[in-house]
């Protein structure tokens, strides 16, 4: 079992485990409030969480406003507003994020922004680190990720003066190379400054969406329920406790099985069975030639679950039809820990059933038994799924104990978990007193090697953490597997934009969203099209050692070297087909790759060429707003029309 | 008479196989991608240890090659690639993987052994550099056979159970 979170941001989940002992997002969102510095790594919170961002915006156009440091080889909303108010922006080479790391750190213990009080307190493998960093002052690792020394220092005195430092993380590192290992030193960044667990102070591995949060903590991605360890008895026996099962019945002799790694088996045929939920691997995951072999192959019998025909289903043995939110009822938990219901409001469309209701009939179906022989799992509806979740996190880090259906009801913005006896309303923050759920008989990961993703024992983590303490942990910087080449010489990332989201099986289906970015386009920048002789709008050819397509360029603010593509665009409203040279979903050309300790597939960081094939009719059917805006003139702006206008009417008659 | 010269130039043999060895698996297990890539990864620092191992063999009237052949040559590596990618749609390779992982594992853990002998031997004879260089060499050492086992113990109950 696995989530599509493992393509998303199974790395924040890693990362914290690295740091922290227990995945659980330190921070909350509002730190935002009270930041004087906001460092996004790899995080073009613009278009990827724009209601955070527009707190952000209130926060830069009020009185005080923070500091921005951005990371990112686009030139995003972002990396503007670092610039226009006295922060950094850093544009890196794809896939040295670990150097760059390291070389900030370096900056910040040389200079002596080191809080030794805090380190000293509540930290072990400083010493470590401060070694490992050394080899990585600015001259070097602006070489390396191709930037300048200058930038790095002043984006390190940014970081290093800081009062209140908020970090958040996202696909920029987690879907890049050494993942895990650049997440981590962000963790670091907080800690070895002594900022965190006091408002602004915060760190927040962001997610790309609610479900993540649940699909990490109710082990949906393969973990043991409720933040336990698969690798400490006492915690299996106890899960098999709540559930009534034998703790043999409960698979924990390893680490999850993650989703690259299911698909290995579906090719070797070890696995005979899959059953695909509520995502869309035919268009979102790596080497799509690969993966459709894979799903279309003769002894696998694929069970598609999903509220559209996606391009899975179209490879699907049976397609089972699910209700989309509004039509069930159930709980979402966002990426600061906050608890949500979300109440049905209508009835599912024809034979259309929520998930839950699938699964348990199944579940009956199959006759499922407990280790007493009653039906398993014992709960039959939302609710009596929600309490028995609830009574299971009893003592654990995401203790839901004091919330229920009608609590959350009662409290409509939500509830932070944990939320217990002790905190009845819920918690802000983690570690505000600098403890930590790192207890080597509490935690929920020993810990891995974060060159080779090695599972430490539980004995040498006791040596290294006796004391419930955060863990620096260090990491040499490796160059990336698929390098640029004589052949391929640009480096190729996927990413976002404002208007979708993942695969566009919802958003493609709004007029105005669709409206807005109606068709895949590749972004490079001013000095490679001159380079290469292209102008805004013409037919390009993008290739990579896996194959090509075909997309309509836009000139952006993009880094020199990089070549950017959505990778929303699959082939469920299109005549194009794919083999035929015309496919558009920019995973025909990624790498399978993933980061050795969150197994996260990386989606950035593949060897490219861009070919000119002709010229287009106009610009390139891109957004002119977020990182897709065109450095040129004469692209009209995207703008919503008067069919995107709602009114909406609450309390009696208000308008 | 010091047998330390021994003791370097046999630490330079087994880290040179070790080099190898985590090589030819990659290409072996092509289509294993973790193993791929972490193979490969791993394969630089047997490489660096022989670079050092030869440029402190000097001091003890040694002469190790810094650069051994690494590689088997481009056109046996493509046939191993290919035999791999053939193969590795069928089961029975899995068991070849397991194999190949224990192996890697027994070949890691005499050149630890080896590290250990010379840190040892260093201590004894008051010789700094050559403490030194166990020192940040035997860790690396460690993490190869670390991963060897972890990466077995991960895909061993799938390949034996199916």
């Amino acid at each position: 079992m696995d989530g599509n979170t493992r393509l998303c941001t199974a790395t924040a989940a890693a990362a914290l485990k690295e740091t922290f002992g227990c995945d659980g997002q330190p921070g909350s969102y509002t730190d935002v409030d009270d930041a004087d510095v906001i460092a996004l790594f790899g995080h073009n919170v613009a278009e990827t969480q724009p209601v955070l961002w527009m707190r952000i915006l209130d926060r830069l156009a009020g009185q005080d406003p923070p500091r921005l440091v951005c990371v990112d080889p686009r030139d995003t909303e972002v990396a503007r507003a670092a610039r226009a108010g006295g922060g950094v922006h850093l544009a890196p080479l794809p896939g040295t994020n670990l150097a760059l790391m390291n070389g900030l750190l370096h900056e910040i213990i040389a200079n002596g922004w080191v809080d030794r009080d805090y380190v000293g307190a509540h930290t072990v493998g400083f010493a470590e680190l401060e070694q490992r960093v050394v080899d990585y002052p600015p001259e070097k690792v602006a070489r390396i990720c191709r930037i300048t020394p200058q930038e790095i220092r002043a984006a390190a005195r940014v970081l290093g003066h800081a009062e209140r430092l908020l970090s958040t993380v996202l696909q920029g590192f987690y879907q890049s190379h050494q993942a895990s290992a650049a997440a981590v030193q962000v963790n670091n960044l907080n800690l070895v400054r002594g900022m965190l667990g006091r408002p602004g102070c915060g760190i927040l591995q962001m997610n790309g969406q609610p479900t993540a949060e649940n699909t990490r903590e109710c082990g949906a991605d393969g973990d043991m329920s409720g933040f336990r360890n698969w690798s400490n008895d006492a915690h299996v026996a106890d899960l098999a406790g709540h559930w009534n099962l034998d703790p043999l019945q409960i698979p924990h002799m390893s680490p999850p099985t993650h989703a690259m790694q299911m698909m290995r088996y579906v090719e070797n045929g070890s696995i005979g069975m899959l059953w695909v939920s509520a995502t869309n691997p035919a268009v979102s995951m790596p080497e799509l030639a690969r993966i459709r072999k894979i799903l279309s192959r003769d002894g696998l019998f694929l069970v598609v679950q999903d509220i559209f025909r996606s391009e899975t289903a179209e490879l699907a043995d049976v397609v089972l039809p699910a209700a989309t939110w509004g039509e069930k009822t159930g709980c979402f938990t966002n990426a600061d820990r906050t608890v949500h219901l979300s109440d049905k409001a209508v009835d599912p469309p024809g034979g259309a059933r929520p998930d839950l209701d699938i699964f348990l009939d199944f579940a009956r179906r199959m006759g499922f038994r407990d280790k007493d022989g009653a039906p398993f799992p014992q709960w039959h509806d939302a609710e009596s799924a929600f309490d028995a979740w609830a009574a299971s996190t009893a003592g654990r880090p995401c203790d839901y104990t004091g919330l229920s259906h009608a609590k959350l009801r009662a409290t409509p913005s939500g509830v932070q978990w944990p939320c217990n006896v002790e905190h009845p309303d819920g918690t802000e923050r983690l570690y505000t007193d600098g403890r930590f759920f790192s207890a080597p008989d509490y935690c929920e990961s020993c810990g891995r090697d974060l060159v080779t993703g090695a599972p430490l024992d539980a004995t040498r983590y006791r040596v290294l953490n006796p004391d419930a303490k955060a863990i620096l942990k260090a990491a040499e910087y490796l160059p990336p597997h698929e390098p640029p080449t004589a052949e391929h010489p640009m480096v190729l990332i996927t990413g976002r934009t404002l208007y979708h989201f993942h695969t566009r099986t919802k958003t493609g289906r709004v007029p105005e969203l669709q409206k807005a970015a109606p068709e895949v386009w590749v972004e490079c920048s001013a000095g490679d099209a001159r380079r290469l002789g292209l102008a805004e709008g013409d037919v390009v050819e993008v290739a990579t050692p896996r194959g090509a397509l075909r997309a309509r360029v836009r000139v952006s603010g993009i880094r020199e070297g990089v070549v950017f593509l959505p990778f929303h665009y699959g082939y469920w409203d299109t005549s194009m087909s794919t083999g035929t040279g015309a496919s558009r979903a920019a995973n025909e050309l990624t790498i399978t790759d993933w980061d050795p300790v969150s197994k996260q597939p990386l989606f950035k960081t593949a060897a490219a060429r861009l070919t000119r094939i002709g010229s287009g009719q106009g610009p390139a059917p891109a957004p002119t707003v977020g990182a897709s805006r065109p450095v040129g003139d004469g692209v009209a702006a995207t703008r919503g029309g008067r069919g995107a206008r709602v009114q909406e009417l609450t309390g009696a008659g208000e308008a | 008479m010091s047998k330390l010269p021994l003791v370097l130039r046999e630490l330079h043999r087994s880290e040179t196989s070790l080099g190898r060895t985590l090589l030819a698996v990659a290409d072996r297990h092509h289509v294993e991608h973790e193993v791929f890539h972490l193979a490969r990864d791993l394969a630089r620092r047997p490489r660096e240890h022989v670079r050092r191992l030869a440029d402190v063999g000097h001091d003890h009237g040694l002469t190790l090659d810094p650069e051994p052949r690494w590689t088997v040559p481009d056109r046996v590596a493509a046939v191993l690639r290919r035999g791999g990618d053939a193969l590795g749609r069928r089961p029975e390779p899995g068991l070849l993987l397991l194999a190949d992982l224990r192996r890697l594992h027994r070949k890691a853990a005499g050149v630890s052994l080896d590290w250990e002998l010379l840190a040892q031997a260093a201590q004894g004879m008051k010789q700094p550099r050559l403490l030194e260089l166990a020192r940040s060499c035997h860790p690396e050492t460690l993490r190869i056979m670390q991963w060897s086992n972890a990466h077995l113990k991960v895909m061993s109950p799938q390949i034996i159970a199916s």
